[in-house]
């Protein structure tokens, strides 16, 4: 019998609803790899009580044969969602201790169906960053390696502690979140899928906001379908989240069935950037190959746009992060700096946030607060957020012209080394260059491994699709996937 | 557009993030790179371009004005580092 930590969301679905196994059984096997795997920084506040006693609850309900698809299925959950009496601090110090007394809306529509939450896991502080080095609790780590040698691996971020632990089989899948490529990027480097959809698809109600007009929640899973099964739970209109899509939610595993005869796939000319390496360009033109034969109809587009994403990224992200951080203040949650004698209440706010957040973060919300003070708010954010039309308006042209997806990499390179000296924070924001657009546009996304590097490091490709079309873009990828044949794992060192 | 220590010290000012006074040059540098790499959206034509407010056109949905929540004073009060008599504790704001 193979290890159940290692099994799909779909194998164990299937084998549960047959009682082959208990959720019990599945729980407890992560709760034995999660514990063994101390050393990938993964799981960061770990539940295992309460992992039990919702396996337990799922037993029961399965029996009844009232069991939805992720009912029993152990699951790990980002840091950024607030769950009901369990530490949720977004990997920052500012929120030490706090405990929310509610529930995310994400994380509420998964309990409802069943699933098990093993625990909370590691991510760049509030979201910011592409290594997972920004958070307070340290480095998670990437379960790839380069041979046998000793150095450690970035996981990617922001959700490096989901990539990690699914990739390690630590848990069956995790959440996640994406504000400029959190979710595509880590799985790129972990092997593993992640799917952004369209802005509106997921409640951002109960998930620490970074910037409100980018961020989304998503999936991060061992294979497509297992994106499909898990993204449908977390979908839904929220009358919670005013832009929460009141849409109805179809079932996404039922649209998979590989054929993509006669679909256009557009390879945007724009993202064949200088310096990329030559196994990017390879796998690239791979996936577009795997794609023609599978039916696919192949056309060169151009996105002429495109150079200028990141930059409005770094305008767009920082100022909606400036006012949405606002609120810690030392007042109603989390830390707090100790006072000297005379401090009023401006040097308890200035000492509290200079403590509570990290060096990124700080960078970012006085970013955000130049672009948006006076004086510069036309000459910073109203051009960037012009600039932010004109590269949706690139995606709506080529749409219009019968593109039904586009495929890109989805990231410049392999992952790199831990403690890679970055003097330079613009060289960590170009990880994000491929899917920033995405972000910007509110379109969904989804990376998946295709391939290894010659280090035997995993590569992944994205795909982008229109808004709303999760379906399709599904179904494109898991034609993808299966051409690929992408079965590849890291030997296990931790 | 260069960013001196002054400028940095405002900024970090309006932000209320305490940076003290010998981080400063090191910090307007660092603004000085990022605001550098921002400065290519001048290259960009928005003549006539509506600047993005929403990324997907939606209105925004209306429901009955009414009380939906409330009555929760101790949930409110439960994760603050100093509350007393039902109320967040600061120090003193007016004297």
């Amino acid at each position: 019998m193979t290890e159940l930590n290692t099994l799909k969301i779909s194998e164990a679905r299937d084998a549960l609803r047959k009682g082959d196994v208990t959720s019990v059984e599945l729980t407890q096997a992560c709760l034995t790899a999660i514990e063994g795997a101390d050393a990938l920084g993964a799981f960061v506040h770990k539940t295992p009580e309460m992992a039990l006693q919702q396996a337990q609850d799922a037993d029961a309900r399965i029996k009844t044969g009232d069991a939805p698809d992720m009912c029993g299925i152990p699951m790990g959950i980002k840091d950024l969602f607030c769950t009901k009496g369990v530490a949720s601090q977004a990997a920052s110090g500012i929120l030490n201790g706090f405990k929310p007394g509610y529930e995310s809306t994400i994380t509420s529509q998964l309990f409802d169906a069943g699933a098990v939450m093993l625990g909370k896991l590691n991510m760049d502080e509030f979201a910011m960053g592409s290594s997972n080095e920004t958070s307070v609790y340290g480095n998670a780590v990437n379960p790839w390696r380069l041979g046998d040698s000793g150095a450690k691996l970035t996981p990617g971020g922001s959700s490096g502690g989901s990539a990690s632990a699914v990739s390690s089989d630590l848990c069956l899948a995790a959440t996640g979140t994406d504000t400029g490529g959190s979710i595509r990027q880590p799985a790129a480097f972990t092997g593993i899928t992640g799917i952004k959809p369209t802005y509106g698809r997921c409640s951002r109600w109960g998930i620490v906001a970074f910037a409100s007009s980018l961020d989304q929640a998503g999936p991060m899973t061992k294979d497509v379908r297992d994106s499909a099964i898990l993204l449908e739970a977390m979908c839904g209109h929220d009358p919670k989240d005013s832009t929460s899509a009141d849409l109805p939610v179809p079932n996404f595993e039922a649209m998979l069935t590989g054929d993509i005869r006669g679909k256009t796939i557009g390879i945007p000319k724009e993202y064949r950037m200088d310096g990329m390496p030559d196994e990017i360009e390879t796998l690239w033109a791979e996936g577009r190959k795997m794609l023609e034969d599978a039916g696919a109809k192949i056309v060169d587009i151009s996105l002429p746009h495109t150079k200028y994403a990141l930059p409005a990224y770094y305008v767009i992200a920082p100022a909606e992060a400036s006012s949405n951080l606002a609120r810690y203040d030392g007042v109603r949650y989390g830390h707090r700096a100790t006072l000297a004698q005379g401090d009023g209440i401006t040097e308890m706010y200035e000492k509290t946030r200079a403590e509570g957040f990290g060096a990124e973060v700080q960078r970012r919300v006085m970013i955000g607060t130049y672009v948006l003070s006076a004086g510069f708010y036309d000459a910073y954010y109203n051009r960037a957020r012009k600039v932010r039309t004109l590269i949706k308006k690139d995606f709506e042209d080529v749409f219009a012209q019968g593109v039904d997806a586009i495929l890109t990499p989805a990231t410049p390179s392999a992952a790199f080394a831990l403690g890679k000296e970055v003097s330079d924070p613009v060289e960590m924001y170009l990880n994000d260059v491929f899917t920033v657009t995405v972000n910007l546009a509110g379109l969904p996304g989804i990376a998946l491994p295709t391939g290894l590097d010659t280090q035997g490091l995993p590569l992944g490709l994205q795909l982008i699709g229109r808004p709303w079309e999760e379906g399709d873009l599904l179904n494109t990828a898991y034609a993808l996937e299966s051409a690929a044949g992408f079965v590849a794992k890291p030997s296990k060192w931790w | 557009m260069s960013i001196d220590t002054d400028t940095a010290a405002r900024v970090a000012k309006l932000a209320r993030i305490k940076v003290e006074a010998d981080a400063l040059p090191a910090l307007a540098q660092e603004f000085n790179t990022i605001l550098g790499f921002i400065e290519q959206l001048n290259e960009v034509d928005v003549d006539g371009v509506e600047p993005m407010v929403s990324v997907t056109p939606m209105r925004l949905k209306r429901r009955q004005d009414g009380v939906t929540d409330g009555d929760q004073q101790g949930k409110v009060l439960a994760n603050a580092p100093d509350s007393r008599e039902g109320f967040f504790a600061v120090p003193k704001v007016v004297e």
